[in-house]
């Protein structure tokens, strides 16, 4: 089958790959660039474990095509420590006992990580808002809204 | 978190030094980062994409299969039917002797529900295994089918299962499970008031957030390596060892690392046909259901009904309870006819009720197949149960809660299968849980203990 060529950056680095026309972003960051931290829940757009941020906007990979992000900036959550220390986020998901089965966390992530760019100091509404595309089975939503509630907290102190 | 310290006083040491502080979880750090390898995050070169032909029909004879437009199909490797597998007719819970083995892995001659497994298709990519499943062309003579476990269980009705005989699990106690304690009729006779109601609830997907699935990889000394997501690690190499006659150490199995499964990935599925897959094509192989399949095709909670007849007193003590249950397996066992065992010993509640007459059925149907979620075989009976105990207190017109602890179960009291009551504690929970939810009850309940009686 025919194969077309895609580049971008991904979490800063620049990737280039020949992919099958027609195939997710999901997978050809999962299967081609070897980036395994979005999931595959449901491949159909509904589950939000797919979540990465394409040029400062939260997307589902599941339901985007690779060739469409020729020259976009794509992050994941992968990409969201720097050199070791953890993220904000990454950090107050581990102290509010915001992870369960973990496989709706990266998602989470990603979806969190952009409210806060847009929205450093979020209500309680503005985060359930924003993590209402993201289904969580475990259902351990209200860990996961302070989660976000104390990243944003702490980024602030830190500003001041 | 508040301990309270004043229960059990006597026989509890206060050496806690974990319960109330707060600890790390060693799988978080790998959760947030996005490391934590989940079963499809294995990926291999040369990996192969199985998908599955499953039944349209609820009950239906197979007079042919054919695979040869399918084995046309570019990117096609391999096809497999019931005559690939070595031990095709297993059941998951013949590790604890609970025969007989009746499901098959590939269907064979029959399909008993819809989206039964018939034909697995392997090939080079997951769209090509997809159009060429399509193609597998099988030959049903449809049959009729059975849905309601009342219609299942009436003479003339459509046998369901043929390795069992009949549309009910044959317990060693006969065709259902019994508990008999005291004399419940005597009990009814005596009783002010006698209610009988019946319960019904349907199958509940559990919906993981991922999909039941596995990789297989053949390593290079005749072993295979199965990445999977299961709930139940031994009991799938085990199965799988039977189901492809293989001893176990051919069997390396990596998991643990679930994303989501409440019970619903403890049946063996995937696993023993990726193996077969990947000794027949000596590649490694993916089989990971769609979110459909998820939805469709694994296990849910079985449904259940639950018909529960007592005799209570105008002070408030039950005095006998009759309960039938009937536990829907679907087509196949799993775990279900230990969930069925599992109510017969739980219907009468943490009450203690001096005649008890208890029946449990695991019934089989042309539904798909249930089996393990979250208390099953308890947590519907439970629905039920107190559903029940709230209309037996409205219809002597005695407050719900103290009708509970007139009726609970104390240190010493016989239970009705025979199991003395120790280390009770419902008491002690219902004084509570009447402090946190502002319902009083009369003091003398506020200072019973679940300790002795006589308070």
């Amino acid at each position: 089958m025919a194969k077309v060529p895609v580049q971008f950056t991904l979490n800063g680095s620049e990737k280039a790959e020949f992919i099958e026309s027609g195939t997710t972003l999901l997978n050809a960051l999962r299967d081609k660039i070897g980036d395994t931290s979005p999931k595959g829940g449901c491949h159909q757009g509904t589950c939000g474990a797919c979540s990465v941020i394409i040029d400062g906007e939260l997307r589902l990979s599941c339901l985007t095509l690779a060739e469409t992000c020729n020259g976009a900036a794509i992050s994941t959550t992968s990409g969201l420590s720097e050199g070791g220390v953890l993220h904000p986020l990454q950090r107050a998901f581990l102290d509010t006992f915001a992870t369960q089965c973990g496989f709706c966390t990266p998602g989470m992530i990603m979806a969190a990580r952009v409210l806060l760019d847009h929205t450093p100091n979020p209500s309680r509404e503005e985060v359930v808002e924003a993590l209402s595309g993201n289904i969580c089975r475990c259902t351990g939503y209200e860990p996961i809204i302070q989660a976000v509630l104390l990243a944003a907290r702490s980024n602030s102190q830190n500003a001041a | 978190m508040e301990l309270r310290k004043n229960y059990f006083a006597d026989v509890r040491k206060d050496d806690l030094h974990e319960i109330g502080q707060p600890r790390a979880r060693s799988d978080s750090p790998g959760h947030v980062t996005g490391k934590t390898a989940f079963f499809a995050d294995r990926n291999f070169p040369g990996m192969l994409h199985l998908k599955m032909v499953r039944s349209p029909h609820h009950h239906a004879r197979i007079r042919s299969i054919d695979t040869s437009e399918a084995e046309k199909h570019p990117g096609v490797v391999k096809i497999l039917t019931a005559r690939d597998v070595p031990h095709n007719v297993y059941t998951i819970l013949i590790l604890i002797q609970i025969g007989p083995e009746d499901e098959t892995v590939l269907a064979d001659g029959k399909v008993r529900w819809k989206g039964e497994a018939v034909v697995a298709v392997l090939a080079e990519t997951e769209r090509a295994a997809q159009e060429a499943a399509a193609k597998v062309k099988i030959d049903y003579e449809v049959l009729p089918a059975v849905f309601d476990m009342e219609e299942a269980l009436k003479p003339g009705a459509p046998l369901v299962n043929e390795y069992h005989g009949q549309n009910y699990y044959l317990y060693d106690s006969g065709e259902c499970r019994k508990v008999r304690f005291g004399d419940v009729e005597a009990g009814f006779a005596g009783a002010d008031y006698v209610l009988e109601q019946s319960y019904q609830s349907s199958p509940i997907e559990h919906a993981p957030t991922e999909t039941t699935g596995c990789v297989v990889a053949p390593e290079g000394n005749d072993r295979f390596t199965c990445y999977t997501n299961t709930q139940a690690m031994f009991f799938t190499l085990d199965n799988a060892s039977i189901i492809l006659q293989m001893p176990g150490n051919k069997l390396h199995f990596v998991g643990g690392t679930v994303g989501g499964g409440f019970g619903g990935k403890v049946d063996v599925i995937v696993e023993p046909i990726a193996i077969l897959g990947a000794k027949l094509t000596g590649r490694p192989v993916s089989f990971i259901y769609s979110r459909e399949e998820e939805m469709q095709i694994s296990s849910p909670r079985a449904a259940e009904k639950v018909v529960i007849k007592d005799g209570v007193m105008k002070d408030g003590r039950i005095v006998a309870r009759k309960v039938t249950g009937y536990t829907d397996a679907g087509a196949y066992s799993r775990h279900s006819p230990y969930g069925a065992q599992k109510g017969a010993g739980h219907y009468p509640g943490p009450y203690t009720i001096p005649n008890v007459w208890i029946d449990t059925y695991c019934v089989y149907t042309n539904r798909t197949p249930s089996s393990a979620m979250r208390g099953f075989g308890v947590t519907i009976g439970d629905f039920a149960l107190e559903v029940q105990m709230d209309k037996l207190a409205r219809l002597i017109g005695m407050d719900p809660l103290e009708f509970r602890f007139i009726n609970a179960y104390r240190d010493g009291d016989m239970k009705a299968h025979r199991q003395p009551t120790e280390g009770a504690a419902l008491i002690e929970c219902m004084q509570e849980a009447s402090r946190a939810a502002n319902w009083p009850v009369a003091e003398k309940y506020m200072t019973m203990s679940s300790y002795a009686k006589g308070a």
